[in-house]
């Protein structure tokens, strides 16, 4: 299972670096947005995995059985998906106002703040 | 005692909600002002607290540690509180004249708020997972003030900053991920007890390496500081004050925190790297800030430059290299946010910031000629103002342990960064105005001369009190660097007593 998983997380950080790399800015933020769900994916895995052992405690003891699925690594992916899932938005909408007001999606064209030597002549 | 820790990051949550039902008014800003006064005084009451105590820890909702969520304030976390606080109260101050009303009812007040929220919250909290959540807090509201206003360059300068950003986010989450992996704990305290643990150091220096860029990232240091330069002069003058005052700075101070309490456990490689990062970080910062000309642009790379000096005292990793790395911090923060509230007013009162449009500023302004002179001496390193002690201890520390290489450039380094404020001081000071302007204070209305002025004056007085009684600061920085090279208060009072 975390073989698995693991190859799983490696697809999408190759398949993000490999989206990361075009100049296109929209596709940098996707390639963003898969290689934030392979990091959720590596907490996940962190927290160790089990099949069939929820962390509920029975009636009457004090502690989940021996070997019960970890909960903080959920609640933390929970915590980071939500966190991602704000900045990610605000990504997005500053991508299509980059989109709008400077007419490029190109972040070689992208000179405003940072103006050329020769052009700036 | 926990209200002490989070009285500094409740107080402007509260604030920014008040400041933004205000947001039409003009009371909001007053709020904000409020707001950061309230914080210096709880920030102080804490700074009390921890100078009595130590190190103060609290567990929020009686968890007990490793459990729940820590906050844990030791000296350099109480420095920076209370710096954050005094640069927080500046800052606002200025934007009473410096905002607009457009700007205002945008939010500006209560995202700034939120953004010194963030700020106190990473330097108080002693868990690792909570620190990420205070870098998004800090990092959301960031996004959110520099592209305020959404003018062309600010959008560039914003995509740029946003997407960097977010990249190192998500290296710090996998290395948070991998951590947990391998100690199951996130609590720092407890991280610094487990990570003696792991069988396998080798990876742990990988996830070491992992937080050193991400940390990297976000504290600009060479070759990770190109969103830096691309995005600092495009916003607001206050946002830009305070984003070289604070938000580097936090990157330095997670580093220090990390690389001294919890990865110490190969200081022969992973400091050795930060030597090297350091002196790059150092030079080409002066480098870049020479070749520019425009004065925002200027100061944006001696941040960078800048951040190298501490990352040096961090590299050294000896008692004294610490010292200066604390001392620079606090010392480094006050002037830089000073410089950029000067460069508002240069601007506000010749109309631009670039370098080749404007001047005569000493002839027609000869007050801002004095207080910009204190912060940049004091950047340069000129005694007898801060910037002469701090530089002097971390010289000192690299002498002492016979790394001449890296003292000589620091001191080289020191040397360009007088090159770059006397290239601003002739251009913009003392040279006539390319359009024989005579760009007086008195186009201001005296409401917004005083908000303009005081801050800066108040830093300025900072500046020199610092450089001319360093005793009390050395000490103060000797007793911090003593905490973080010996965590074994820091860990008692967070996990209790360790049999």
């Amino acid at each position: 299972m975390e073989t698995l998983l693991a190859l799983a997380i490696g697809v999408l950080v190759a398949a993000a670096v490999y989206l990361m790399l075009a100049r296109n800015v929209l596709r940098f933020i996707f390639g963003l947005i898969l290689i934030s769900n392979a990091a959720n994916l590596t907490i996940f895995v962190g927290g160790r995995l089990t099949q069939g052992l929820p962390p509920l405690i029975e009636e009457g003891a004090y502690a989940p059985v021996e070997g019960a699925a970890n909960a903080l690594p959920q609640a933390l992916v929970l915590t980071a998906i939500v966190i991602g899932f704000g900045l990610f938005a605000f990504a997005l909408v500053l991508v299509f106002r980059a989109f709008t007001t400077l007419g490029t999606l190109n972040s070689d064209k992208m000179r405003v703040a940072e103006p050329r030597e020769d052009a700036a002549k | 005692m926990s209200w002490v820790l989070s009285l500094p990051i409740i107080l402007p949550f509260l604030t920014a909600v008040l400041a933004f039902l205000l947001r039409e008014k003009r009371a909001g800003a007053w709020v904000s002002v409020g707001g950061c006064a309230l914080l210096l005084i709880a920030s102080a009451v804490l700074m009390v607290n921890v100078l009595q105590a130590g190190v103060v820890a609290g567990q929020m909702g009686n968890w007990p540690a490793p459990f729940g969520i820590t906050l844990v304030a030791d000296l350099l976390s109480a420095v920076m509180v209370v710096i954050t606080a005094i640069t927080g109260l500046a800052v606002s101050v200025y934007a009473l004249a410096e905002i607009n009303r457009r700007k205002e009812y945008l939010g500006y007040h209560a995202l700034f708020q939120v953004l010194l929220a963030g700020v106190c919250g990473a330097f108080l909290t002693g868990d690792l997972f909570n620190l990420y959540v205070w870098f998004e807090v800090m990092l959301i509201s960031s996004f959110g003030l520099l592209i305020l206003g959404g003018s062309k360059a600010q959008i560039d300068g914003g995509i740029k900053y946003v997407t960097l950003n977010l990249v190192s986010t998500i290296l710090f989450l996998s290395g948070i991920g991998l951590l947990y992996g391998m100690t199951g704990t996130l609590n720092l305290a407890d991280l610094a007890l487990a990570v003696e643990e792991v069988e396998n150091q080798g990876l742990l220096t990988v996830v070491a390496i992992m937080f050193m860029i991400a940390f990297g990232v976000k504290a600009a240091v060479f070759p990770l500081f190109f969103w830096l330069p691309a995005a600092y002069h495009t916003p607001s003058f206050s946002v830009s004050a305070v984003f070289a005052g604070l938000l580097t700075k936090v990157g330095v101070y997670a580093l220090i925190r990390m690389f001294t309490l919890v990865f110490d456990h190969d200081i022969g490689y992973t400091h050795t790297i930060l030597l090297w990062v350091a002196g790059f970080t150092m030079v080409t910062g002066v480098l870049g800030a020479a070749a520019q000309t425009d004065f925002r642009k200027i100061l944006s790379f001696h941040i960078v430059s800048q951040i190298g000096y501490m990352i040096l005292g961090l590299a050294l990793f000896t008692p004294l290299a610490i010292v200066g790395a604390v001392f620079y911090l606090v010392h480094h923060i006050v002037v830089k946010a000073n410089l950029f509230l000067i460069a508002g007013v240069a601007e506000k009162l010749t109309g631009s910031t670039e370098l080749k449009e404007i001047g005569g500023l000493y002839k027609s302004a000869p007050l801002l000629g004095v207080l910009f002179l204190i912060p940049a001496f004091s950047l340069a390193g000129f005694p007898p103002l801060s910037g002469f002690w701090a530089k002097y201890i971390l010289v000192k520390a690299s002498l002492d342990i016979e790394m001449w290489f890296i003292a000589g450039v620091a001191l080289f380094v020191g040397l360009l960064t007088i090159y770059s404020m006397t290239k601003i001081w002739a251009q913009a000071f003392w040279e006539p105005h390319p359009y024989n302007l005579e760009p007086k204070l008195s186009i201001l209305t005296p409401e917004q001369r005083w908000f303009y002025l005081l801050p800066i004056a108040f830093l300025a007085t900072l500046t020199i009190i610092i450089g001319f009684y360093p005793e009390p600061f050395v000490q103060f920085a000797e007793r911090s660097a003593e905490q973080l090279l010996n965590p074994a208060a820091y860990i008692e009072a967070v996990l209790g007593e360790q049999s």
